[in-house]
């Protein structure tokens, strides 16, 4: 299967076969206009299988969703197709409406205009909670 | 500008602030009758409850200031569907700190990023109750001269209970705190507890379902009511209810200064027959509470006597 280079974009390279979908939803990917391919179970010497996506124009993606979704995808900012820039991802200390509390006792299950804020508690067990009611992220 | 959300948001240098101011309160009540006048509390309750709302009502007639609010959410503009975010905007046009209850986990948080005003968190759902670990700390240290080395023995829901879990989070943070846990199986201290607070803090503990065994060795036994609705079979509620029922023959295990505390309301888990031990001093609980209020209504408005 062959995808053309991109000239403008991102690629979202590395990530963990089988989430690319997840990442595809979560970055709201399907109301770019640009062009965007999902590669599903590319071949990878270092992983063995792969997803990547491809972002072919200026489309804001949210790095921490990226981060926080899959750590060891790396990404690769494209300009006039020549690779510009690698981003190296850090682990995002709050996530904001990237993930949903799903207690429901807190007070997001009732306000709804309330943003859903995550804020990381255990940097070594990757543990988010929320600020409200400090449930663990799920 | 400054809220509390949690007993761990204060710092144990500003909670022996609070505890001194209280003692000054309690040994001179008149220096302070008027340093909140022409300030206003409002007492924003929407649950129901009785010591929690009279007590931060009190306070603040006692520290000279004036109250209002609502006991209820039926009585409030929630009921019509308002916003917590936009009670506190409304509320801070017209007082100058907040007493919030709530049944949704975190809610006086989103009313403090949006009032003007601080917020004290007076209970949200099962999550934190800080101005009742503060009596129970201002009670511990009044009764025992010390808030450190200490034995304390939690005994009867410590899987559900709040107050035990804030209580065990503010003691970890003194020196020499040994903790005596004593519940049913069903009702042991949840691990994350455990784990992010006994562990963390390096606090030895034990667990037990022998009351009368654990007795001779505490400092103070915090008594909490087993649920019923809790179990899952009757049977099982039945077996273990009455163990855990203090009483004046399971007193004669204990130490004869171990103070028995409970953070009210009580069913049948402690005795009326206790009530004129001395070590009895579950009501004098309530009484402490009211002056940490106080105390904690001063230091966020930053008034001084």
């Amino acid at each position: 299967m062959i995808i053309g280079s991109i000239k403008n974009g991102m690629v979202i390279d590395h990530i963990t076969a089988g989430r690319a979908m997840e990442l595809y939803d979560l970055l709201g990917l399907s109301n770019a206009d640009c062009e965007v391919a999902l590669i599903k179970n590319a071949v990878s010497g270092k992983m063995g299988r792969k997803d990547i996506i491809k972002i072919n124009g200026d489309f804001p993606v949210d790095v921490n969703v990226i981060a926080y979704v899959d750590p060891k995808a790396t990404i690769n900012i494209i300009k006039d197709g020549a690779l510009v820039e690698k981003k190296a991802l850090q682990t995002p200390q709050k996530l904001v409406n990237v993930v949903k509390c799903q207690n429901p006792r807190c007070i997001t299950s009732t306000e709804q205009e309330l943003d859903h804020v995550f804020v990381l508690t255990e940097p070594e067990n990757g543990v988010y909670r929320c600020i409200y009611c400090e449930a663990q992220a799920k | 500008m400054r809220s509390l959300f949690s007993i761990t948001d204060l710092s144990v240098e500003e909670i022996q602030g609070l505890i001194d101011t209280a003692n000054q309160i309690i040994e001179d009540p008149d220096r302070f009758a008027h340093v909140c006048d022409r300030k206003k509390l409002a007492t924003l309750f929407f649950e129901p409850s009785t010591r929690t709302r009279l007590s931060f009502e009190a306070a603040m007639y006692e520290l000279g200031g004036q109250v209002i609010g609502f006991s209820s959410a039926s009585s409030s503009s929630a009921a019509k569907g308002e916003s917590v975010a936009d009670t506190a905007k409304t509320i801070s046009c017209y007082a100058d700190i907040i007493a919030m209850r709530h049944p949704k986990e975190g809610a006086p948080l989103v009313a403090a990023m949006n009032a003007s005003i601080p917020v004290i968190n007076a209970g949200d759902g099962g999550h934190n109750h800080p101005t009742q670990t503060l009596a129970d700390l201002l009670t511990l240290y009044r009764e025992k001269g010390r808030l450190d080395n200490l034995t304390v023995g939690f005994c009867g829901d410590l899987k559900f209970g709040r107050t035990v879990h804030s209580l065990i989070a503010a003691l970890a943070r003194y020196e020499g705190i040994k903790v005596v846990l004593i519940s049913p199986k069903e009702l042991q201290l949840p691990s994350y507890i455990k784990k992010d607070v006994l562990q963390k803090y390096d606090i030895p503990y034990t667990q037990t379902t022998n009351l009368e065994g654990a007795m001779p060795q505490l400092d103070a036994l915090y008594m909490t009511r087993v649920q019923r609705e809790r179990f899952f079979n009757e049977e099982d509620y039945l077996r273990l209810k009455d163990s855990y029922i203090l009483d004046p023959e399971k007193m004669k295990n204990a130490g004869e200064d171990m103070i028995v505390m409970h953070p009210l309301p009580r069913v049948n888990e402690i005795s009326v027959a206790i009530d004129n031990d001395p070590r009895a001093c579950y009501f004098k609980q309530v009484l402490n509470g009211k002056y940490m209020r106080m105390a904690l209504i001063m230091m966020l408005l930053g008034v001084k006597a």
